[in-house]
């Protein structure tokens, strides 16, 4: 089985992010850049279903700017065998992902996609969902265990509630959650090998799909500036603020 | 304009973020309708029907939407779409999984958890984890949406009274997903995300032993348990305790952070509080920068007797 795994190169979860002074969105320039972390959870997981024997090939695709080859060669250095750019300077929003992923899917027929649940950059928490649809397959999203058996997938989900098992039909697109896994660490050697790796890399344009934004983006702002309040240096201080300040037990 | 509301529910009762759904539908348009697919839901049907506000609720019974599997779902709420500009459920794990996939169908761009409609065709939603806030305009036909529930006031559960039409399924033998269990968290305390006072415990707790420290004071204050994703991953509560941008958004009255030191992905979660009250041992905690009440103290100390004194 050839499992793909979509990765999307972000803005590093550690980094606070700046609105841009003309609120067309974050100051992205000069800012540490890394793997969504939801997408290292999926590649993980691919690396893990290879090690056990039910997967012979993984490859990963990000779709971006140039720079997003060093995302796919930490793919790669993770134990991903090879890796698609699908390039573009243009912000691609997820429907034209979902469109372009379908489209490699077609053509490299992997039996199953495993993708981060939500990018941590626009938080949409959609392509998955939406690759599963335009291919016509099942989805299991928010992904905590993931077993192959008889042909079809036994999957954790987590939802509000708790946890929910569904078995799903084959081939299928499945999102992760944080539980899935804990993504290894990338070793110096297996970087070395990873850049002789192949990494292809397709203009997006050359694909002829329909990767126009339908969301116009009108401005962004800051949120709501919230100012730090006091200290109490006691219980007994906190509750008296708590009933007669803030009026609130 | 009409706008479809997709109600969440277990069959038996209407999950209180429909009512959130709602009041968002009511701002785009007033002539909402709430669709209830299930099997043996007639107890959420009228449920529905009372929302005040709606003017029709859409019943469709079928063993296949009894555990509302994405898959057949999305295929029953596509069949309806012609008839709607807007198609809204809340932002919770139901509202998340089933949308993108019916936006998707339709060939149009979902936009998710919402925090305000400006007009009919242009929304207000956090990115990166709340530290921006996007004005997006959706340029498609048809609306696919979901909304932040703790955002949008619940609309009167009483005071309405709908008309009700029965569907026909359409037809989908497919077999895409089964339902196999679930294993859901059961507590006697308010639900997280609409409860008037949370209490959430993080990786400072140590261990599920020590969560009963943060759980009695919930209980005294007649609190939602809440945690950090560091409390969850170590094992010390169930992964639907998690608030933040990952996990579940909450805006109480009040929100007790217990030993958490305020990653901004946790404050995505919980930083539109009204009063928020930080317990945390190192001055320095992030947490302490949004807090309005704070304590630099040790929480096995102060805990135990703020609970004792409440
Ligand atoms: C993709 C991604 C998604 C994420 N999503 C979420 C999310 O949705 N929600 C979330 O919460 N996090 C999320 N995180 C994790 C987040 O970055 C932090 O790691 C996490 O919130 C830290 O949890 P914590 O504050 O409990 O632990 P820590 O940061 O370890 O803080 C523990 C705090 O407890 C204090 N403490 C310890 N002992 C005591 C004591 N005896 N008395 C008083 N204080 C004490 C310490 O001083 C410290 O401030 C996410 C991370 C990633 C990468």
């Amino acid at each position: 089985m050839k499992i793909l795994v979509p990765i999307k190169r972000v803005v590093d979860y550690n980094v606070k992010v700046r609105v841009k002074s003309d609120q067309s969105g974050v100051e992205t320039a000069n800012v540490k850049m890394s793997m969504n972390p939801f997408d290292e959870i999926a590649v993980e997981e691919a690396i893990r279903l290879q090690e056990a024997g039910t997967a012979e090939e993984i490859i990963v695709v990000s779709i971006g700017v140039s720079q997003c080859q060093e995302t796919i060669r930490t793919a790669l250095a993770m134990g991903a065998d090879r890796g698609i750019l699908v390039e573009t300077d243009q912000q691609v929003q997820p429907l034209a992902v979902a469109k372009i992923l379908k489209h490699l899917v077609e053509k490299e027929s992997p039996q199953l996609v495993i993708a981060g649940k939500q990018a941590i950059d626009d938080d949409n928490n959609q392509t998955g969902q939406m690759l599963a649809a335009l291919l016509g397959w099942s989805q299991g999203t928010f992904a905590s265990r993931l077993q192959l058996a008889d042909g079809r997938l036994k999957l954790t989900r987590e939802v509000d509630g708790g946890l929910e098992t569904v078995s799903l039909s084959m081939p299928s697109v499945v999102t992760t959650d944080l539980r899935l896994n804990e993504p290894r660490f990338v070793k110096l050697p297996n970087i070395m090998k990873a850049k002789k790796k192949p990494l292809e890399v397709i203009p997006m344009d050359s694909l002829g799909l329909d990767t126009a934004s339908r969301v116009k983006i009108l401005k962004v702002e800051d949120p709501p500036h919230r100012a730090a309040g006091i200290k109490v240096a006691s219980v007994e201080e906190l509750i008296d603020k708590l009933k007669n300040e803030a009026k609130v037990i | 304009m009409a706008v479809l509301v997709v109600a969440e529910h277990d069959n038996a009762v209407l999950q209180e973020a429909t009512l959130n759904a709602v009041t968002a539908a009511l701002e785009i348009d007033s002539n909402v309708s709430v669709l209830v697919a299930g099997k043996g839901c007639a107890a959420v049907r009228d449920e529905a029907a009372k929302i005040s506000g709606v003017s029709r609720v859409l019943v469709c019974e079928q063993d296949k939407y009894e555990h509302q599997l994405a898959e057949p779902l999305a295929g029953l709420i596509v069949s309806l779409a012609d008839d709607y500009s807007h198609i809204i459920a809340a932002a919770t794990s139901q509202g998340k999984n089933v949308l993108p996939r019916v936006a998707a169908l339709l060939d149009v761009a979902p936009i998710s958890d919402i925090t305000d409609v400006v007009s009919a065709d242009t929304f207000v939603r956090p990115i990166y984890a709340g530290n921006a806030i996007a004005t997006v305009q959706s340029e498609d036909a048809i609306k696919v949406i979901t909304i932040r529930p703790t955002t949008f006031e619940a609309a009167p559960a009483d005071g309405g009274s709908a008309q009700t039409d029965v569907l026909t399924a359409p037809d989908d033998s497919s077999d895409y997903s089964r339902f196999v269990g679930e294993e859901l968290t059961q507590s006697d305390r308010p639900e997280l995300t609409s409860a008037r006072i949370v209490v959430s415990g993080g990786r400072g707790m140590g261990s599920s032993e020590n969560f009963q420290i943060v759980e009695a004071l919930a209980d005294k204050l007649n609190a939602a348990v809440g945690a950090s994703r560091a409390a969850v991953d170590a094992g010390y509560v169930p992964n639907d305790y998690q608030v933040g941008q990952t996990g579940k958004v909450v805006a109480p009255d009040l929100y007790v952070a217990v030993g958490i030191s305020g990653a901004i992905q946790h404050l995505a979660g919980m930083k539109d509080s009204k009063v928020i009250v930080a317990i945390n041992k190192d001055e320095e905690a992030p947490i302490f920068q949004v807090a309005d009440y704070g304590i630099v103290a040790d929480l096995f100390d102060v805990v135990p007797k703020l609970t004792e004194s409440l």
